[in-house]
């Protein structure tokens, strides 16, 4: 047994992708450029009529404590199968030419970019529910842990039933 | 033989981050009977529906089947996104 430190060797947060044709998952601490994803998940053959772009930011929980960050834990080989799952479903519900997501873990700051979902569609329809659902399923299936760093010492973020039941409604 | 693994706050209260546990259980559930056995403090933080599992990084529920060779994770709700 031993103790854990988030970059410890064997399970540091090194960055790891899935490119499956027109869905790509990546998980890194860097961060990430927004209109670089955007002209990546439109250049296919120009048939998207649409793109839907979703950013997570770290944002200051207001509950009290002087919040400096955020720590992002992760399962490094369950979160991009989860997200790639995800992102797969989303392909099979609606018409969708390509997906992008991208989730940052490790140190964050707050006012940090944390995820990117981008879908390219022909429809803003299918573009608009597909980014959506991801981000939606993303939120209750990924493993993910958010650590709050205060003044006060490092506090784990609760997950809210509320993402769950919102899960439940596609 | 199952290789084990912690995370958030289950790794933290565990003092641990993954183990090699020798045997393996017939399923999800006996293995979370046999780790709760180890003490009070595993018990509470492992039997329970907060814990929830992964076998080979799916979801699992306590009905799943495992076999040698197999790594399963324990951790809290997620909260990523």
């Amino acid at each position: 047994m031993s103790l854990d430190s988030l970059s410890q060797k064997g399970r540091s947060a090194e960055k790891t992708s899935v490119i499956d044709s027109s869905i790509k998952i990546i998980v890194q601490e860097e961060d990430f450029d927004l209109q670089k994803e955007y002209l990546q998940v439109l250049n296919k053959e120009a048939v998207s009529g649409a793109v839907v772009t979703f950013t997570g930011l770290v944002r200051d929980f207001n509950d009290g404590r002087n919040v400096t960050g955020l720590a992002l834990e992760h399962y490094p080989g369950m979160t991009e199968k989860s997200l790639t799952d995800i992102a797969q479903e989303a392909a099979q519900r609606w018409k969708i030419e390509a997906i992008t997501v991208i989730h940052r873990v490790g140190k964050l700051k707050l006012g940090d970019q944390i995820v990117l979902v981008a879908v390219a569609s022909k429809h803003r329809g299918d573009a608009f529910s597909a980014c959506e659902f991801i981000m939606d399923f993303l939120k209750t299936r990924a493993p993910f842990w958010k650590k709050e760093t205060t003044d006060e010492g490092d506090i784990w973020i609760e997950a809210k039933v509320s993402d769950e039941e919102k899960a439940s409604t596609w | 033989m199952l290789n084990i693994l912690f995370f958030a706050q289950i790794r933290e209260v565990l003092k641990c981050d993954s183990f090699e546990f020798e045997t393996t259980p017939a399923s999800l559930a006996d293995l979370r009977k046999e780790l709760s056995a180890k003490s009070e403090l595993w018990s509470e933080t492992l039997n329970t529906n907060a814990a929830l599992a992964a076998v080979n990084q799916t979801i699992a529920g306590d009905d799943v089947v495992l076999k040698d060779g197999d790594e399963v994770a324990f951790f809290p709700p997620v909260t990523g996104g």
